[in-house]
């Protein structure tokens, strides 16, 4: 049984996604309706959108998306680490430890400074050119490390914001209480922080997701590059917008939970 | 005549804030004995906090020297300061400090944990029963009432048996009748352990439960520095 309150609520929203829906329904017919006035659209429709092309190429971009998506999984939990070692060594306060601090600092610097894709393109072919022997001259491994190095770099800046965001009076209380400092940054102050950066770290690991792509410039053959693949066989470019439409079927829900476990999380604690 | 626990002498604190050197205490001497009570109280600002941090090693004497169970504050190093807090020190903050991403239990049990006891989750039971939490252990402290935090808070600060326990305005932050119930509870754990119990407070009631009273102004003992040791 409803309050009347909770009755004039319901209504309320009811009518909200009405107009919500009605609104989104009629931009969306809009652009059906009006895009293919444009002069250019038959021959855009057959270059873009050809369901035939996109029926043949499908399968084996899915199939190359796999490598997208193995870089992926094993340049995360590296670039993790390495950020959370990098935030650490930022906060090291002894005097006698300050070159620690400085190193931390510049490498945030300039990792954060430099497009990922000179990143890759440098290491990517710079490093594999001193003739190193297999497998260390491997365009995975370099391409790995100069995504790890880039994006630890901002992973670790996340985690700074993090530490820094712990009220100061949390490292009096665990002072207090006998622990030291690698204790309280341990015990206290990481833990807080890691979960208060989550949504932040979430966008990063989701934009890396999509940067894993530029690999493709030194070598492996993953999703972008095969689709390139295809666009020359078939002189079509219905394989860009399937890869585009893979990648958002991993990035949009990976979005969505994100923001389902920052709420979930804010409502378990307050 | 009880032998000293606790020996200020001429101990000053300065800090460097952005508008220059800031003189918050400015020689303090003072002795407080086992199983004492103290009241610190004064007008805000007066340096009562600092003091009490001063004599908890949780600040550092700018000058002078603090002495506490045989041991100079003032000369230890980072860990060894942290032991001895561990060991030694119990502190009840006036927003109680509670972490967060912990349970009461957790809580409790943490620093008994890192000071190495098999039995914490034990103690930490007991201390939470003693203060009336026995159903609340699992729950975090945005769970809890801050009556309730500051109960988690004292469970926590008791729970290792400290020789001494201080307090900042430990009931500042609760309402009249919350407030006694927390100082009925720190006032049984000194009689109980005997632990010296130091407390900095604005309440006229809290201050008159102390055995001594010392008032501060300006970073300087205005009266009570004569020890009622003398007795």
């Amino acid at each position: 049984m409803l309050t009347r309150r909770q009755q004039y609520e319901a209504r309320v929203r009811r009518r909200a996604m009405l107009v919500a829906g009605g609104s989104t329904l009629a931009v969306l017919l809009a652009i059906v309706v009006l895009v293919p006035f444009a002069p250019g659209w038959p021959a855009v429709k057959k270059s873009f959108f050809n369901a035939e092309v996109f029926a043949d190429t499908f399968p084996g971009l899915l199939n190359a998306f796999l490598l997208d998506v193995a870089i992926f999984a094993w340049s995360a939990p590296m670039i993790f680490a390495l950020g959370l070692v990098v935030a650490l060594m930022r906060d090291v306060r002894a005097p006698a430890a300050y070159p620690v601090r400085l190193f931390a600092i510049v490498y945030t610097d300039i990792f954060r400074g430099v497009p990922v894709i000179l990143v890759i393109y440098l290491v990517g072919f710079g490093i594999p050119g001193l003739g190193l022997p297999r497998p260390w001259n491997s365009p995975y491994v370099w391409g790995t490390v100069a995504l790890v190095l880039t994006y630890a770099a901002y992973v670790a800046e996340v985690f700074r914001t993090g530490i820094e965001g712990i009220h100061a009076s949390q490292r009096s209380a665990a002072a207090s209480l006998g622990l030291t400092e690698a204790d309280t940054m341990r015990f206290v102050i990481l833990p807080q922080a890691i979960r208060k950066v989550v949504p932040a770290n979430m966008n990063l690991f989701i934009a890396l997701q999509k940067d894993v792509a530029l690999l493709s410039f030194i070598g492996p053959v993953e999703i972008f590059r095969q689709a390139g693949v295809y666009k020359s066989l078939m002189a079509n470019f219905t394989p860009y917008v399937g890869a585009a439409l893979i990648f958002l079927a991993i990035t949009v829900p990976a979005t969505r939970f994100a923001d389902y476990l920052l709420a979930k999380q804010m409502k378990a604690r307050s | 005549m009880t032998e000293p626990i606790l020996t200020l002498s001429d101990a000053t604190l300065s800090l460097d804030g952005n508008a220059g050197r800031i003189e918050i205490l400015k020689g303090i001497t003072l002795e407080v004995s086992r199983g004492e009570t103290v009241g610190l109280v004064g007008p805000s600002g007066s340096g009562k906090s600092s003091l009490l941090m001063l004599m908890g090693g949780l600040e550092r004497a700018t000058s002078g020297r603090v002495e506490a169970l045989g041991h100079d504050l003032t000369a230890l190093g980072e860990d060894a300061l942290a032991r001895f807090r561990r060991e030694h020190m119990g502190v009840v903050f006036q927003s109680f400090h509670l972490i967060p991403t912990m349970t009461a239990l957790e809580n409790v049990a943490t620093p008994l944990e890192l000071a190495g006891r098999a039995d914490a989750f034990e103690r930490a039971e007991a201390e939470l029963r003693a203060v009336g939490l026995g159903d609340r252990m699992h729950h975090y402290p945005a769970q809890l009432s801050g009556g309730e935090q500051q109960r988690v808070a004292l469970a926590r600060a008791a729970a290792p048996e400290p020789d001494i326990l201080l307090a900042d305005e430990p009931t500042g932050n609760l309402d009249g009748t919350t407030g006694a119930a927390i100082v009925d509870l720190l006032f049984g754990l000194n009689a109980r352990h005997g632990s010296t119990l130091i407390l900095v407070t604005h309440a006229p009631e809290l201050a008159e439960r102390c055995g001594r009273v010392i008032r501060l102004t300006d970073g300087r003992i205005a009266d009570g520095d004569v020890a009622k040791a003398a007795e």
